[in-house]
């Protein structure tokens, strides 16, 4: 060629094009082969996950009837990029039974920033929410007709009892702590906020499942990715039985109607609770949904407290219910024998007064029928001094700490480890707590006398109450006291260890319960429960009553029955009602009525109680 | 009948070979990026792989046709098919429709057609001619002048009249070919070093914003500053080159396979059958696919320079490197853009992006130099 003097530029030409092919060959190395991140965006891109919801575990009751279920309600969902200009806004309003005002009302606060936070017009937005499957199914069938429009289905908890709901407790959504602490949830979702809806949340909600659809560059869904490859299903969240007796539940709730206080029934054989009921308390299907937040604060601002669970979380002096432990661990302690007589000289007594007009000296059972204040305060001094007064009392540190450790092995002072959330834990006080307020050697028997009687520094809670009547229906022992009857794989599942329905034995050998039973039998048949027994049922019981220094005292009641062959143990406490006998002891044996003979043979009974109005305004 | 069966033996097959993989392998590509999971047929009209193989039929035809024109046809008709080409540039914008801010395109019935995609041959073969005179040498700039005319002349049409910026900067590769004649070397060096520098001056922001805007369209003025990581805007002007990245790369090795790519298929890449093809071959056939076909770019392009240093006499030869910077600005700007690695101008991939008109431009182009190729060995030595 005639330029051969440029000849070796060809050789810088070909450099630069293999020099481009290697700079792009670098280049897809690092995008493709270094680079890891692409894959994710890709996924984000294209790829929706759509959580398919599970349907959340119903609740039955011991006798299998449906206490808790889901109904279903539909949104509807609108976005607006899609909605288009040619919107049949009239069509739209017909299908939905709406007026065209509502519409644009509806659409107006879709759109306004400040009522609706997370506004988009690319993603959907609620238009209307909550309607029921009647409510939406015209639109349906006429979807297509409004492009942007969707329907979305989410469930709600419903009731079939006005009843419980202390115990039930609620869903709600989820909040930002619920969110941090479990990867399950994502914002939106909805989760038990309290009660057995939040002990049994693991078990109830199932598991989610997951739908991988893909979606182009506008946002619009084109389908199942790799034939629902990567899909899991949801599974359904485990129905759950009570131990519950939703009509003794439904009875105590109806007795307790303008009160204050609660009622507690538990099976003595089993530790299952039959009825828990705290009054006042509200309908369940009100914290449900769209009204729920309204109605809880409500519920929050009342001044009777009605969301505080008073059977587990309201403490009171035991009352006279207590003398029955006093008994059981002085029998026990052995300075007490069943024939042992203490004088009595009433309403002149000291340190103590007795309350009632009864022949002296008398026994045990005579005692616990008449209630005899002096005799237990005798009876308590006696376990605290048994060597004795002054010089002679060296060891009644030692004596009180034994009383409270055989108190305590009634299950008093600690909360119960089971399904019962939220107990208060009630308080029988240490040696050191006397120590601390009158000095190491300030303080005998006397100075503690009115814990002889229940009353004073002793603080427990109905559940404790209810639990004490099946320690003693059972003759020293208790199973804890819960409300789900779980198989072995729930009880795995909810994490309970299988220990929890042993039997947990008081301190006080079984041989000492007996006299205790006839004493509580002699209130019933002779005592101050004389006038709401029914003979037939051989029911034991316990009235008391308790002073208040806020009001009027508050009424107390343990019983159990039949007294050979117990089938319910129960508590009762009326608060700011007066005598025990009065109000507490006609409620709790109309429940044992109720549940041992199914039916109610005492009408007016239980309608001069249901209609006594007893809460304070 | 002598000259013609030398002509046949003449011809290069192996760069028909490679043009017929690169186009046959685009065409698959264009199917694959218009497939939306609701299968039609390659063949069918209503799609584009339908319309592209129609178009791949004509531009075979096309080359065919091309191969029996005497080459010496472009020798003696070289300033007229200028002269001709010129008038239809200027005449584009009068018949065209405003497709997207362009005014570069006529539409013929069914057909649309952009002839600034076959200038580039008809200024490639003006400038052999001037340049393949037996007395011409390049010694001095003035030597430059009428070449250096001849490119800026279409490049000014399409890129003020047609605002066709992409097209008219095609008109630059025309510098390699400057450059293997005698222009001197350091321009290309210059030019090199006069980008880097241009890059790290906007990058550190050395000058105001009011002068970019004095010089450039505001989307050009973004684009420039996305690419240098002036501004980082993924859902706005880097959205194209992003969602790139995320379809090249989401590819891995081996691809996601035939029709399998979820970025191209759900339209996460705008323009991904024509200027951003390169994406489809980057998320289906990962990065063996994609390196394979830089590679036969590669092979092709060296092949083109081979046969551009064969040519017997300097219209052919000058010519020939005209088809070489073609090719080698096409590609390079084309696949810097889709990864990420120079700016956004549109301009399409040989023989992979859809459209009727490159296709035939670049046929054309290529088929022109083949014809020349399989004539030298009657040309004296």
């Amino acid at each position: 060629m005639t330029n051969d003097r440029y000849y070796n530029r060809r050789w810088v030409i070909s450099g630069i094009v293999i020099a481009v092919a290697a700079v792009f060959i670098i280049r897809l190395f690092y995008l493709q082969v270094i680079d890891q991140s692409t894959v994710r965006k890709a996924d984000s891109n294209a790829l929706v996950r759509q959580t398919v919801y599970p349907s959340r575990g119903l609740l039955y009751d011991r006798n299998n009837n449906l206490l808790v279920f889901n109904q279903p309600v539909y949104d509807i969902m609108m976005v607006l990029r899609e909605t288009g200009n040619d919107f049949d806004t009239l069509a739209f309003c017909r299908a939905l039974a709406i007026e065209p005002e509502e519409f644009i009302k509806r659409m107006d606060d879709m759109r306004n920033p400040h009522k609706n936070r997370g506004f988009s017009r690319y993603t959907p937005q609620v238009f209307m929410s909550l309607l029921s499957k009647e409510d939406v199914s015209m639109l349906q069938e006429q979807l297509y007709r409004f492009p942007g429009v969707s329907i979305r289905k989410r469930t709600l908890r419903d009731y079939t009892y006005n009843a419980a709901p202390h115990i039930l407790g609620s869903v709600g959504e989820v909040n930002q702590r619920d969110l941090d602490n479990d990867p399950y949830y994502s914002l939106g979702d909805y989760s038990g906020r309290d009660g057995i809806e939040k002990q049994y949340e693991h078990l109830l909600r199932g598991e989610k499942g997951v739908e991988v659809l893909m979606r182009d560059a506008r946002g619009r869904l084109q389908g199942s990715y790799h034939e629902g490859e990567l899909d899991r299903p949801a599974h359904s969240g485990t129905d759950l039985t009570l131990t519950l007796d939703i009509r003794l539940q439904m009875l105590a709730e109806e007795l307790l109607r303008d009160k204050m206080g609660s009622v507690v029934a538990i099976e003595p054989r089993t530790g299952e609770v039959l009825a828990l009921v705290s009054a006042p308390a509200w309908n369940p299907k009100d914290l449900v949904g769209r009204p729920r937040s309204k109605n809880y604060n409500a519920l929050m601002k009342d001044p009777h407290k009605p969301l505080m669970n008073r059977a587990l979380q309201a403490q009171y002096p035991p009352g006279s219910t207590f003398k029955l432990i006093q008994a059981l661990v002085g029998l026990q302690t052995g300075t007490l024998r069943p024939g042992t007589l203490y004088p009595c000289s009433g309403p002149a007594s000291t340190p103590i007064k007795c309350t009632h007009h009864h022949g002296s000296p008398v026994d045990l059972e005579g005692a616990i029928e008449q209630s005899c204040n002096p005799y237990f305060w005798q009876a308590f001094r006696d376990i605290l001094q048994q060597e004795g007064y002054g010089e002679d009392n060296r060891h009644f540190h030692e004596c009180y700490d034994t009383w409270r450790n055989d108190v305590l092995s009634f299950g008093f002072g600690n909360r119960f480890q089971s399904d019962i959330r939220e107990q208060s834990a009630g308080s029988i006080p240490s040696s050191k707590f006397f120590d601390k307020i009158y000095g190491k050697k300030g303080w005998r028997a006397i100075t503690i006398r009115s814990l002889s009687i229940g009353q004073g520094e002793i603080l427990v809670t109905p559940l404790q109450l209810a639990n004490e009547a099946a320690c003693i229906a059972n003759g020293g022992w208790y199973i804890v006291p819960h409300l789900a009857r779980l198989d072995s794989a729930q009880r795995i599942a909810a994490g309970f260890d299988e220990s929890l329905y042993n039997r947990r034995y008081t301190k006080v050998d079984s041989v000492h319960f007996g006299i205790v039973r006839e004493g509580m039998a002699r209130v019933m048949t002779a005592g101050t429960g004389r006038h709401y027994s029914v003979p037939e049922l051989d029911m034991c019981g316990k009235t008391g009553t308790v002073q208040n220094p806020h009001g009027k005292d508050h009424a107390i009641f343990i019983g159990f029955a039949p007294k050979d062959d117990p089938q319910i143990a129960v508590a009762a406490v009326v608060e700011n009602a007066g005598f025990g006998a009065t109000w507490a002891c006609p409620i709790a044996s109309l429940m044992i009525e109720q549940y041992l003979t199914d039916t109610i043979a005492r009408p007016e009974l239980r309608a001069r109680i249901r209609d006594a109005v007893l809460i304070t305004h | 009948m002598n000259n013609r069966n030398s002509i046949r033996s003449g011809i290069d097959w192996t760069t028909i070979a490679l043009f017929l993989v690169l186009a046959l392998f685009g065409w698959i590509n264009i199917y694959g990026a218009g497939y939306t999971f609701e299968q039609t047929s390659m063949f069918s009209f209503s799609n584009r792989a339908g319309k592209q193989f129609v178009w791949l039929m004509t531009a075979l035809l096309l080359g065919f046709i091309v191969l029996l024109i005497d080459e010496k046809t472009y020798e003696v008709l070289g300033y007229w098919l200028y002269g001709g080409m010129i008038l239809l540039l200027l005449a584009t914008p009068l018949l065209a429709h405003n497709i997207k801010g362009s005014m570069s395109w006529i539409t013929l019935g069914p057909l649309s057609l952009q002839p600034a995609e076959f200038a580039k041959s008809f200024t490639a073969i003006a400038i052999a001619k001037y340049m393949g005179r037996y007395d011409y040498r390049v010694r001095t700039w003035r030597d430059l002048t009428v070449p250096f005319a001849l490119i800026i002349l279409p490049m000014l049409i399409i890129m003020i009249w047609q605002r066709e910026t992409g097209s008219a900067l095609v008109f630059a590769s025309f510098l390699l070919l400057f450059y293997r004649q005698g222009m001197t070397g350091k321009i290309l060096l210059y030019g090199v070093i006069a980008a880097v520098a241009a890059v790290l001056v906007l990058r550190f922001s050395l000058i105001p914003e009011s002068w970019l805007d004095a010089v450039l369209q505001p989307h050009q003025k973004v684009r420039i500053q996305v690419l240098l990581g002036l501004k980082d805007d993924p859902a706005g002007a880097g959205y194209n080159v992003a969602q790139s990245l995320i379809a090249i790369g989401s590819g891995r090795f081996f691809g996601k396979g035939f029709l399998q790519g979820t970025q191209t298929k759900l339209r996460f890449v705008p323009e991904q059958d024509t200027d951003f093809i390169f994406c489809t071959v980057g998320e289906e056939w990962g990065f063996v696919g994609s390196a394979a076909v830089i590679l036969i770019y590669m092979f092709f392009i060296l092949r083109l320079i081979m046969i551009a240093e064969r040519q017997r006499d300097m219209f052919s030869q000058v010519y020939a490197y005209a088809v070489v910077g073609i090719f080698l600005f096409h590609l390079t700007i084309n696949v810097g853009m889709v990864l990420g690695l120079l700016p956004v101008i549109g301009i399409p991939l040989p023989f992979f992006s859809y459209g009727g008109s490159s296709l035939l431009g670049f046929t054309l182009l290529l088929f022109i130099l083949l014809r020349m190729d399989a004539a030298r060995v009657n040309k004296l030595h």
